[in-house]
């Protein structure tokens, strides 16, 4: 079961920044453990962020992006108790989805 | 002839100072590197896993931590991390932040301490273990450093400690000192803190627990101090063992004032 996001919604004028920190291992597939087999690639292959129940951004991330990974970006016309919810989805299928009010 | 030597002359001194230029530029884009991660540090992540695990009742006895006693009495956390390691009068022993959550554990949850001391950091418990001492670290944040001297046994713990920081061994004839004994000295491209004074607000002792970027860890005190004894190529030293425990004191009274930045990011 993965570990909660950690977001935070700040409305500024006529958009919203939104900041959010995934909790995952994003494991490249180059590695090797110590016996010397490689650690299968295990990341975040698709991220959503929807504002009131609407998609605003989707974005397709790869193995190069790192452990635990920061993610921000802006929201134009989102104001103070508004909705932002985040979801990623992992190569395995795992998925998470946490929400925020902007504030 | 003499022409030729005053132009390598000024060819140096343009070496000089070039290389002068680049040392300032790599300490400041470090800086840089590092105001940037500041605002998603995800030592965030490790906090709310450690303040649910505080809570959370667990173990053989299916007890909380809630009444675990940090010091500043029964479930007073706030506060507790800048004045550890100190004098606990039920284990009559000095204790630091991760040794006390163990004797927690074991006493309230009815976990086995011993077990969860030979596990390797990263794993297991150990890993539940770092939690905590980053979410306990981060309720005294900004918080100064306040160590108490008071009992005898603290006063030797902190003669031992530093005994142990200038105690010179291993392979290659390394103490906690030979690079942490100096002003403004760096191993490559980070700055070592001079710990045998104050070396101020958030820096050596007062900057961890920490996120370490470059491994995706976080890492608490003993796990410092272990890597420290491992770059030196000492053997490991005890998870929680006094001698960790006494260098810890040293550490702690000489940030004696300093505020607490933890849970900080690294490199």
């Amino acid at each position: 079961m993965a570990d909660p996001m950690r977001i935070r919604a700040q409305a500024a004028g006529d958009k919203a920044t939104v900041r959010v920190l995934m909790s995952h291992e994003m494991e490249s597939g180059q590695r090797k453990d110590a016996s010397g087999k490689t650690v299968p690639a295990w990341f975040i292959q698709e991220v959503e962020a929807k504002l009131n129940g609407k998609s605003v951004m989707t974005a397709e991330w790869g193995p190069a992006v790192s452990k635990n990974p920061f993610l921000q970006f802006a929201v134009k016309g989102a104001k103070a108790g508004d909705k932002i919810a985040v979801t990623w989805k992992d190569n395995k299928g795992d998925t998470r989805t946490d929400e925020a009010t902007v504030s | 002839m003499r022409m030729t030597k005053a132009l390598s002359l000024i060819a140096l001194g343009c070496l000089a100072s070039t290389a002068a230029l680049a040392q300032k530029t790599a300490v400041q884009s470090i800086e840089e590197y590092r105001a940037m991660l500041q605002d998603g540090n995800p030592a965030d992540l490790f906090e709310a896993k450690g303040e649910d695990l505080w809570k959370q009742k667990r173990g053989p006895k299916n007890a909380s931590l809630e009444k675990c006693d940090l010091g500043k009495g029964p479930g007073v956390v706030k506060g507790a991390f800048v004045e550890l390691p100190r004098f606990f009068a039920d284990t009559r022993k000095v204790q630091d932040l991760e040794s006390r959550l163990l004797t927690c554990m074991e006493t309230l949850q009815g976990l086995d301490a011993g077990q969860i001391a030979k596990t390797p950091f990263g794993k297991g418990e150990q890993n539940n273990m770092t939690a905590l001492a980053t979410w306990i670290s981060a309720e005294s944040k900004g918080m100064k450093f306040n160590l108490s001297q008071a009992h005898a046994q603290e006063k030797v713990f902190y003669e031992v400690g530093k005994r142990l920081f200038f105690q010179r061994g291993g392979p290659h004839d390394f103490s906690c000192a030979s690079c942490h004994g100096q002003d403004n000295t760096r191993i490559r491209l980070q700055d070592l803190p001079n710990l045998t004074r104050n070396p101020g607000d958030g820096v050596g002792f007062a900057a961890w627990p920490a996120y370490r970027v470059s491994n995706g860890q976080m890492w608490a005190m003993q796990q410092r101090l272990n890597d420290c004894y491992r770059q030196q190529r000492f053997p490991y030293p005890g998870f929680a063992s006094d001698a960790t425990v006494a260098l810890g004191v040293y550490l702690g009274v000489n940030s004696h004032g300093s505020a607490s930045v933890a849970p900080a990011i690294k490199r």
